[in-house]
C-alpha cells in the first residue's frame, strides 16, 4: 500500500522482490515434486482399476468410488443399494474425533484463559509447560497411554489400591481409549490458539459489563467467548482435523473393533492383500472432508478479520 | 486487598482444571519414565530400581536394530530439517521482503499445504507417487519425503520471525553502503537467527517423529525409530520400550528447552 | 526592518536561482506514483550546500517520500535528483554518497555501539581498525564514547539518537537525511537536541536535509524550510518568509495559529490593497502579487499581532465583544466575538501586560492590529 511504503514500516516490503523468483524456486520445486504431484497422482490412482498384488493397472475405472458407496452384492450382479460399511467408519471417525474436540475443549478452554490471565512474566513459563508434551514423539505419547490405561496398568493400579474400585476398569480397547488417546495427542492444540486470543482480549471489556450489573459468568457467555470465538474456532479445528485422518491412536489403543479412517487407508497399502485404488479414494473423500472443514473456517476467519476492521 | 472486585478476571474452578490438564499431559510420560528403571522382565510388576533396560537398548540382543533405527532416525531428521530449514529461510525472504506478486498467495498455499493434507493422505500420496515414478523405496526416499513436509514447520516461525524485524534496519545498512548481499548476509540473516533456529528444531522434531509417511515410503529393512518402536509395540509392550521412549522423551526435552531461551532471546530490541 | 531585507534577499535567491553544480541536491520535477496513487505531484527544489533544509508537512504530505527518494529507497516515477550536479536517481541507495537519521533510528540491534558507528566506514572499504577508530572518533563527537561496548538495547532514547548521528556522519556523507528523528523523544530532549543537531551542522558544514510536522521544531532549526502538502510543495522560504507571509490558507493555517478574514479586494495602490469584510467595513493590508482587484480571498493574522482597547486604536480595528479569557503559562488567549467575522483569539504576552489591556468577559471593545500585520492569502 502507498501508506505503508511512505511510512517504511509495514511487514512485507520489497527489497528483495528482483530475487523473488530464484528464492522462491526451491520450495517450489520440492514441494511441487514432493507433496502436489503425489496428491495429483494420487487422485489419478483413484480413478485407475486394482491389481491384485498391490498397485494398479493403467484402466479408467469408478470402481474404487462405486466399491466406497454402493454394495452390488458378491458378484455385483444384484441392484446397487447404499454400502454402509465404509460411510460407518467415517462417521465413526467423524463422531470420535468430534468427542475428542469437546472433552479437549473442556479442559483446553479453561486452561488457556487460566494461563493467559497470570502475570505477564509468567506466562511463557505456563505456555512452555503446556507445549513440552506436543514436542514429545507422539507414537511415544501414544505408547505411553496404552501403558498406563491397561487393565494391569498404573492407573487401574492406583484406583484399586484407593479402593475406588474392586477389579479394572477396562478402558483399553474401546472407543472411550481412542477418544482419550486423540484428546491426548492433540490437546495443545486447543489450548495454544485460545490463549493467544484471550490474551488479546481487552479486559476492560469484562470490567465495563461488570460495571453495567453483568455477572460474572454472563460476562464470560456474552462479552468473552464472542470476542474469543475465531482462537476457539482455530483450537477445535487443529484437534478436529488430524483426529479425523489419525492412525497411531485408534490402531494402538482401539484394537481391532474400532477402526477408523486412517486404519482402513492403511490397511489398503499393506502387503498384496491391498486395494491400492480403493485406498486413494478413501483418502480422496478424506481429503475434501478437511479442504471443506478448512475452506469454512478460513471464510469465517477473514470474516471477522473484516469485522474487526 | 479487596478479594470480590480483585478478580474480575477469574474463574473458580479453572485453576484445578488447568491443573488437571498438566496432571494429564503429564501423567503417562512421568510413569514411562519411572517404568524404563524397572528392574522387573514383565511391565506389570514393580522389581526395584536397576538401568537394566538401557543395558539393554545398546548392548542386548536388540541393540543393533535399535542403534541402526537411531541412526536412521537422527541422520534423516539432521539433513532433513537443515534442507527444509535452507529452503524455507530462502522463500520466507521472498515472501516477507518480496514486495506483493501475483504467485504469493499461490505460494503460501504451496508451501502450507503438508500442513492441510492429513498426514495419513500425504503417506498414501507419496507411497503411490514414489510407486509410479519407480523410486526406489529405502533411505533416500525418506529423506526426500521428510525434506518436503518439514518445510512449513521451519517455515512459520522464521516468516513470524522475519515479520518483526522492520526493513529499516536493512536500509540503514544499505544507506551506509552495504549492497543487498552484505544487508542480508550481515543484518538480516544474524537478526533472523532465533526463528531460523526454532524453525530448525520444530522441522527436526517432526522429522524425528514421524511415523505414518515413513511407515508408508520405507521400503523394506530400513527401520527408523518410530517405525521400529511400533513393530516391537506389535508384539507386545516390553520395559525396553520404556527406556528407548524416555531417551527419546529426553531429546524433545532438551530441544524444546533451547527452542524456548532461543525464541525468549528477541535480538531486535 | 534589517531581517526584511535578508528575506528579501532569501526570497530573490529563490526565485532566480538556475540549476547549479553547487547545489547539493536538485529536484526537478520529481513525480512518485503508487499504482493510481500520486504521492508527489510534479517537486522541484534546489538545496545549497551548507544549508539546514526543512521538508515540513502533515504526515501523508509526501515529505518522507521525498526524503526516501533522495536516499535511494523510493524510486522516482518521473524526473530527476541531482547530487552535486550528478544524477543519483538510478543509483541504489548504497552508491549514493548521503546518509539516513532513520526515525526509529534502525540501530542494528545484534552489533555493539561502536560496530554500528563502523558498519558504514567498513562498507566504503577501510580496514577494519582503521573504521573503528574513526568511529570511536565519532561517538566522541556525540560524547558516547564509554558507552562503545554496548548493545543499542541498554542506551537510552536520547543515546540511541546520538549513535545514529554518528552512525550517519561517520562515513562523511556529503548530505545527512534526517527522517523525524527527534519525534520519539520527550520534549525537554527534544528541545536539547535541536540545539545539538543546529550546531553539529555548522561545525560539519554538511547539508542537512530534515524531515518534520513539527513546525516549532522547523522554525527554530532551519535556515530554508519546504511546506508540503498533498504531494505539492506550499511554499518554500527562510523561517521567517514562512510565519510572517504565508502565501496561502494551508501554510498560514498549518504553520503557528491564525485568524482568518473572508475580504474582497477593493483597490490595490502603493503596495498596499483595500478590502472590505463582508458586512461593508473596509481595512487596508499590503498587496500580494498574484491577488488583483475582485479577488475574494482570506486575511491572515497572527494572534500576537493583534491588541484590544476600549476605542479604535491607529491602524486598523474590528469591534467586538469578549467571550473567554484562557490562560495559558507565558500568555492569555483572548476569545473575542466580532461584529462583523468569526470569532479571533487574540494572545497577550503575560511580559506585556503592563502596556496592553485584558477585558473581563462580556466588554464591549475593539481588536487592533497595526498596518501591514495582516497578511492576503492565495486561496
Amino acid at each position: 500500500m502507498a501508506a505503508g511504503a511512505a511510512s517504511g514500516g509495514s511487514a512485507t516490503t520489497d527489497t528483495y522482490a528482483s530475487a523473488r523468483n530464484l528464492l522462491l524456486l526451491p520450495s517450489w520445486v520440492i514441494l511441487g515434486i514432493f507433496v502436489l504431484a503425489p496428491v495429483i497422482m494420487m487422485l489419478i490412482y483413484s480413478f485407475l482399476t486394482k491389481e491384485f498384488r498391490g498397485g494398479v493397472i493403467w484402466q479408467f475405472s469408478l470402481a474404487a468410488y462405486d466399491q466406497f458407496f454402493f454394495d452390488r452384492g458378491l458378484f455385483g450382479d444384484e441392484p446397487a443399494k447404499i454400502e454402509w460399511t465404509y460411510i460407518n467408519i467415517f462417521w465413526r471417525s467423524t463422531w470420535q474425533a468430534g468427542a475428542a474436540t469437546i472433552l479437549s475443549l473442556l479442559i483446553g478452554f479453561p486452561t488457556a484463559y487460566f494461563i493467559a490471565t497470570r502475570e505477564e512474566s509468567v506466562r511463557p513459563i505456563w505456555v512452555f509447560l503446556i507445549t513440552i508434551p506436543y514436542w514429545v514423539n507422539l507414537l511415544i505419547r501414544t505408547v505411553s497411554m496404552k501403558f498406563l490405561l491397561r487393565d494391569e496398568g498404573p492407573l487401574n493400579d492406583f484406583l484399586m489400591s484407593t479402593g475406588l474400585i474392586d477389579s479394572p476398569i477396562h478402558i483399553i480397547n474401546t472407543n472411550f481409549a481412542v477418544q482419550l488417546g486423540l484428546f491426548y495427542s492433540y490437546l495443545p492444540f486447543m489450548v495454544l490458539p485460545i490463549y493467544a486470543a484471550v490474551e488479546r482480549y481487552n479486559f476492560s471489556m469484562s470490567e465495563a459489563a461488570a460495571d453495567l450489573y453483568a455477572s460474572k459468568w454472563v460476562t464470560l457467555r456474552r462479552i468473552v467467548l464472542p470476542a474469543i470465538k475465531p482462537g476457539v474456532i482455530a483450537g477445535c479445528i487443529l484437534v478436529f482435523v488430524p483426529s479425523l485422518g489419525s492412525f497411531l491412536a485408534p490402531d494402538l489403543l482401539g484394537g481391532a473393533k474400532n477402526f477408523m479412517i486412517g486404519s482402513l487407508i492403511e490397511e489398503q497399502f499393506k502387503g498384496n492383500a491391498g486395494n491400492w485404488p480403493f485406498g486413494a479414494a478413501a483418502s480422496m473423500v478424506l481429503l475434501s472432508m478437511v479442504l471443506i472443514i478448512l475452506m469454512i473456517f478460513a471464510r469465517q476467519q477473514s470474516k471477522a478479520d473484516k469485522a474487526e476492521g | 486487598m479487596a478479594a470480590v472486585n480483585d478478580n474480575i478476571k477469574s474463574y473458580t474452578g479453572f485453576k484445578a482444571i488447568t491443573i488437571l490438564c498438566l496432571v494429564v499431559l503429564y501423567a503417562p510420560l512421568v510413569i514411562v519414565t519411572i517404568y524404563s528403571f524397572n528392574a522387573s522382565k514383565s511391565i506389570t510388576n514393580w522389581e526395584g530400581l536397576s538401568l537394566y533396560w538401557y543395558y539393554d537398548i545398546f548392548a542386548g540382543p536388540e541393540s543393533a536394530k535399535w542403534k541402526e533405527a537411531a541412526w536412521n532416525s537422527f541422520t534423516i531428521a539432521i539433513v532433513a530439517a537443515t534442507m527444509a530449514t535452507s529452503i524455507a529461510t530462502l522463500a520466507a525472504t521472498a515472501m516477507v521482503r518480496g514486495g506483493k506478486f501475483k504467485l504469493r498467495t499461490a505460494s503460501f498455499g504451496l508451501i502450507s499445504l503438508p500442513l492441510m493434507v492429513p498426514e495419513i493422505v500425504l503417506a498414501v500420496a507419496t507411497l503411490i507417487f514414489f510407486n509410479s515414478i519407480g523410486f526406489t523405496r529405502g533411505y533416500f526416499s525418506i529423506l526426500v519425503a521428510h525434506t518436503a513436509f518439514c518445510i512449513p514447520f521451519a517455515y512459520l516461525p522464521i516468516q513470524a520471525r522475519m515479520q518483526g524485524i522492520e526493513d529499516s534496519f536493512e536500509q540503514a545498512a544499505m544507506d551506509l553502503y552495504a549492497n543487498k548481499r552484505q544487508a542480508f548476509t550481515k543484518i538480516l540473516l544474524p537478526l533472523m537467527m532465533p526463528g531460523i533456529i526454532s524453525g530448525f528444531l520444530l522441522a527436526f522434531i517432526v522429522s524425528l517423529d514421524d511415523f505414518i509417511i515413513t511407515n508408508f515410503v520405507k521400503g523394506a529393512g530400513v527401520e527408523t525409530l518410530p517405525t521400529a518402536i511400533f513393530g516391537s509395540v506389535k508384539q507386545g509392550l516390553k520395559p525396553n520400550i520404556m527406556a528407548i521412549s524416555t531417551l527419546l522423551l529426553g531429546v524433545s526435552v532438551v530441544m524444546v528447552t533451547i527452542s524456548y531461551f532461543v525464541s525468549k532471546k528477541d535480538n531486535t530490541q | 526592518m534589517p531581517d526584511e531585507a535578508f528575506n528579501m534577499a532569501q526570497h530573490h535567491k529563490d526565485a532566480d536561482m538556475s540549476p547549479s553544480s553547487t547545489a547539493a541536491i536538485e529536484v526537478r520535477d520529481a513525480v512518485k506514483r503508487y499504482g493510481t496513487f500520486t504521492a508527489l505531484k510534479r517537486i522541484s527544489l534546489t538545496i545549497e550546500d551548507n544549508e539546514f533544509f526543512t521538508l515540513l508537512g502533515p504526515s501523508g504530505c509526501g515529505k518522507t517520500t521525498l526524503l526516501r527518494m533522495i536516499a535511494g529507497f523510493e524510486d522516482v516515477t518521473e524526473g530527476a535528483i541531482h547530487l552535486f550536479g550528478d544524477p543519483i536517481a538510478d543509483l541504489p541507495p548504497h552508491q549514493r554518497p548521503v546518509n539516513t537519521v532513520f526515525q526509529n533510528y534502525a540501530l542494528f540491534p545484534h552489533m555493539t555501539i561502536l560496530e554500528n558507528v563502523a558498519f558504514g566506514l567498513e562498507m566504503r572499504g577501510k580496514s577494519k581498525s582503521e573504521a573503528r577508530s574513526k568511529a570511536g572518533e565519532m561517538l566522541e563527537l556525540v560524547q558516547l564514547s564509554e558507552f562503545a561496548k554496548r548493545k543499542p538495547s541498554q542506551l537510552s532514547g536520547g543515546q540511541q539518537q546520538r549513535v545514529a548521528l554518528a552512525r550517519a556522519l561517520a562515513p562523511q556523507p556529503k548530505v545527512l537525511l534526517l527522517d523525524e528523528p527527534l519525534s520519539a523523544l520527550d520534549l525537554k530532549l527534544r528541545k536539547a537536541m535541536q540545539l545539538e543537531l543546529k550546531h553539529l551542522q555548522r561545525e560539519t558544514g554538511i547539508t542537512f536535509i530534515f524531515v518534520t510536522h513539527d513546525q516549532e521544531e522547523a522554525l527554530t532549526m532551519s535556515d530554508r524550510i519546504a511546506v508540503m502538502s498533498a504531494g505539492e510543495m506550499q511554499q518554500l522560504g527562510s523561517p521567517t518568509d514562512i510565519y510572517e507571509r504565508p502565501r496561502n490558507m494551508f501554510v498560514a493555517d498549518f504553520i503557528g495559529e491564525t485568524n482568518l478574514l473572508e475580504v474582497s479586494v477593493d483597490a490595490i495602490a502603493g503596495g498596499r490593497a483595500t478590502c472590505h469584510l463582508g458586512g461593508g467595513h473596509e481595512l487596508t493590508c499590503n498587496e500580494v502579487e498574484g491577488i488583483g482587484v475582485g479577488a475574494k480571498v482570506h486575511l491572515s493574522i497572527r494572534p500576537e499581532r493583534l491588541f484590544m482597547s476600549e476605542e479604535p486604536a491607529e491602524g486598523e480595528s474590528l469591534k467586538g465583544r469578549i467571550k473567554e479569557n484562557i490562560f495559558v503559562g507565558t500568555d492569555i488567549s483572548t476569545i473575542v466575538e466580532l461584529a462583523e467575522g468569526p470569532d479571533f483569539i487574540v494572545r497577550t504576552s503575560n511580559s506585556d501586560r503592563g502596556n496592553k489591556r485584558i477585558f473581563e468577559p462580556g466588554t464591549e471593545m475593539f481588536v487592533n492590529m497595526e498596518l501591514g500585520a495582516g497578511r492576503l492569502l492565495i486561496d
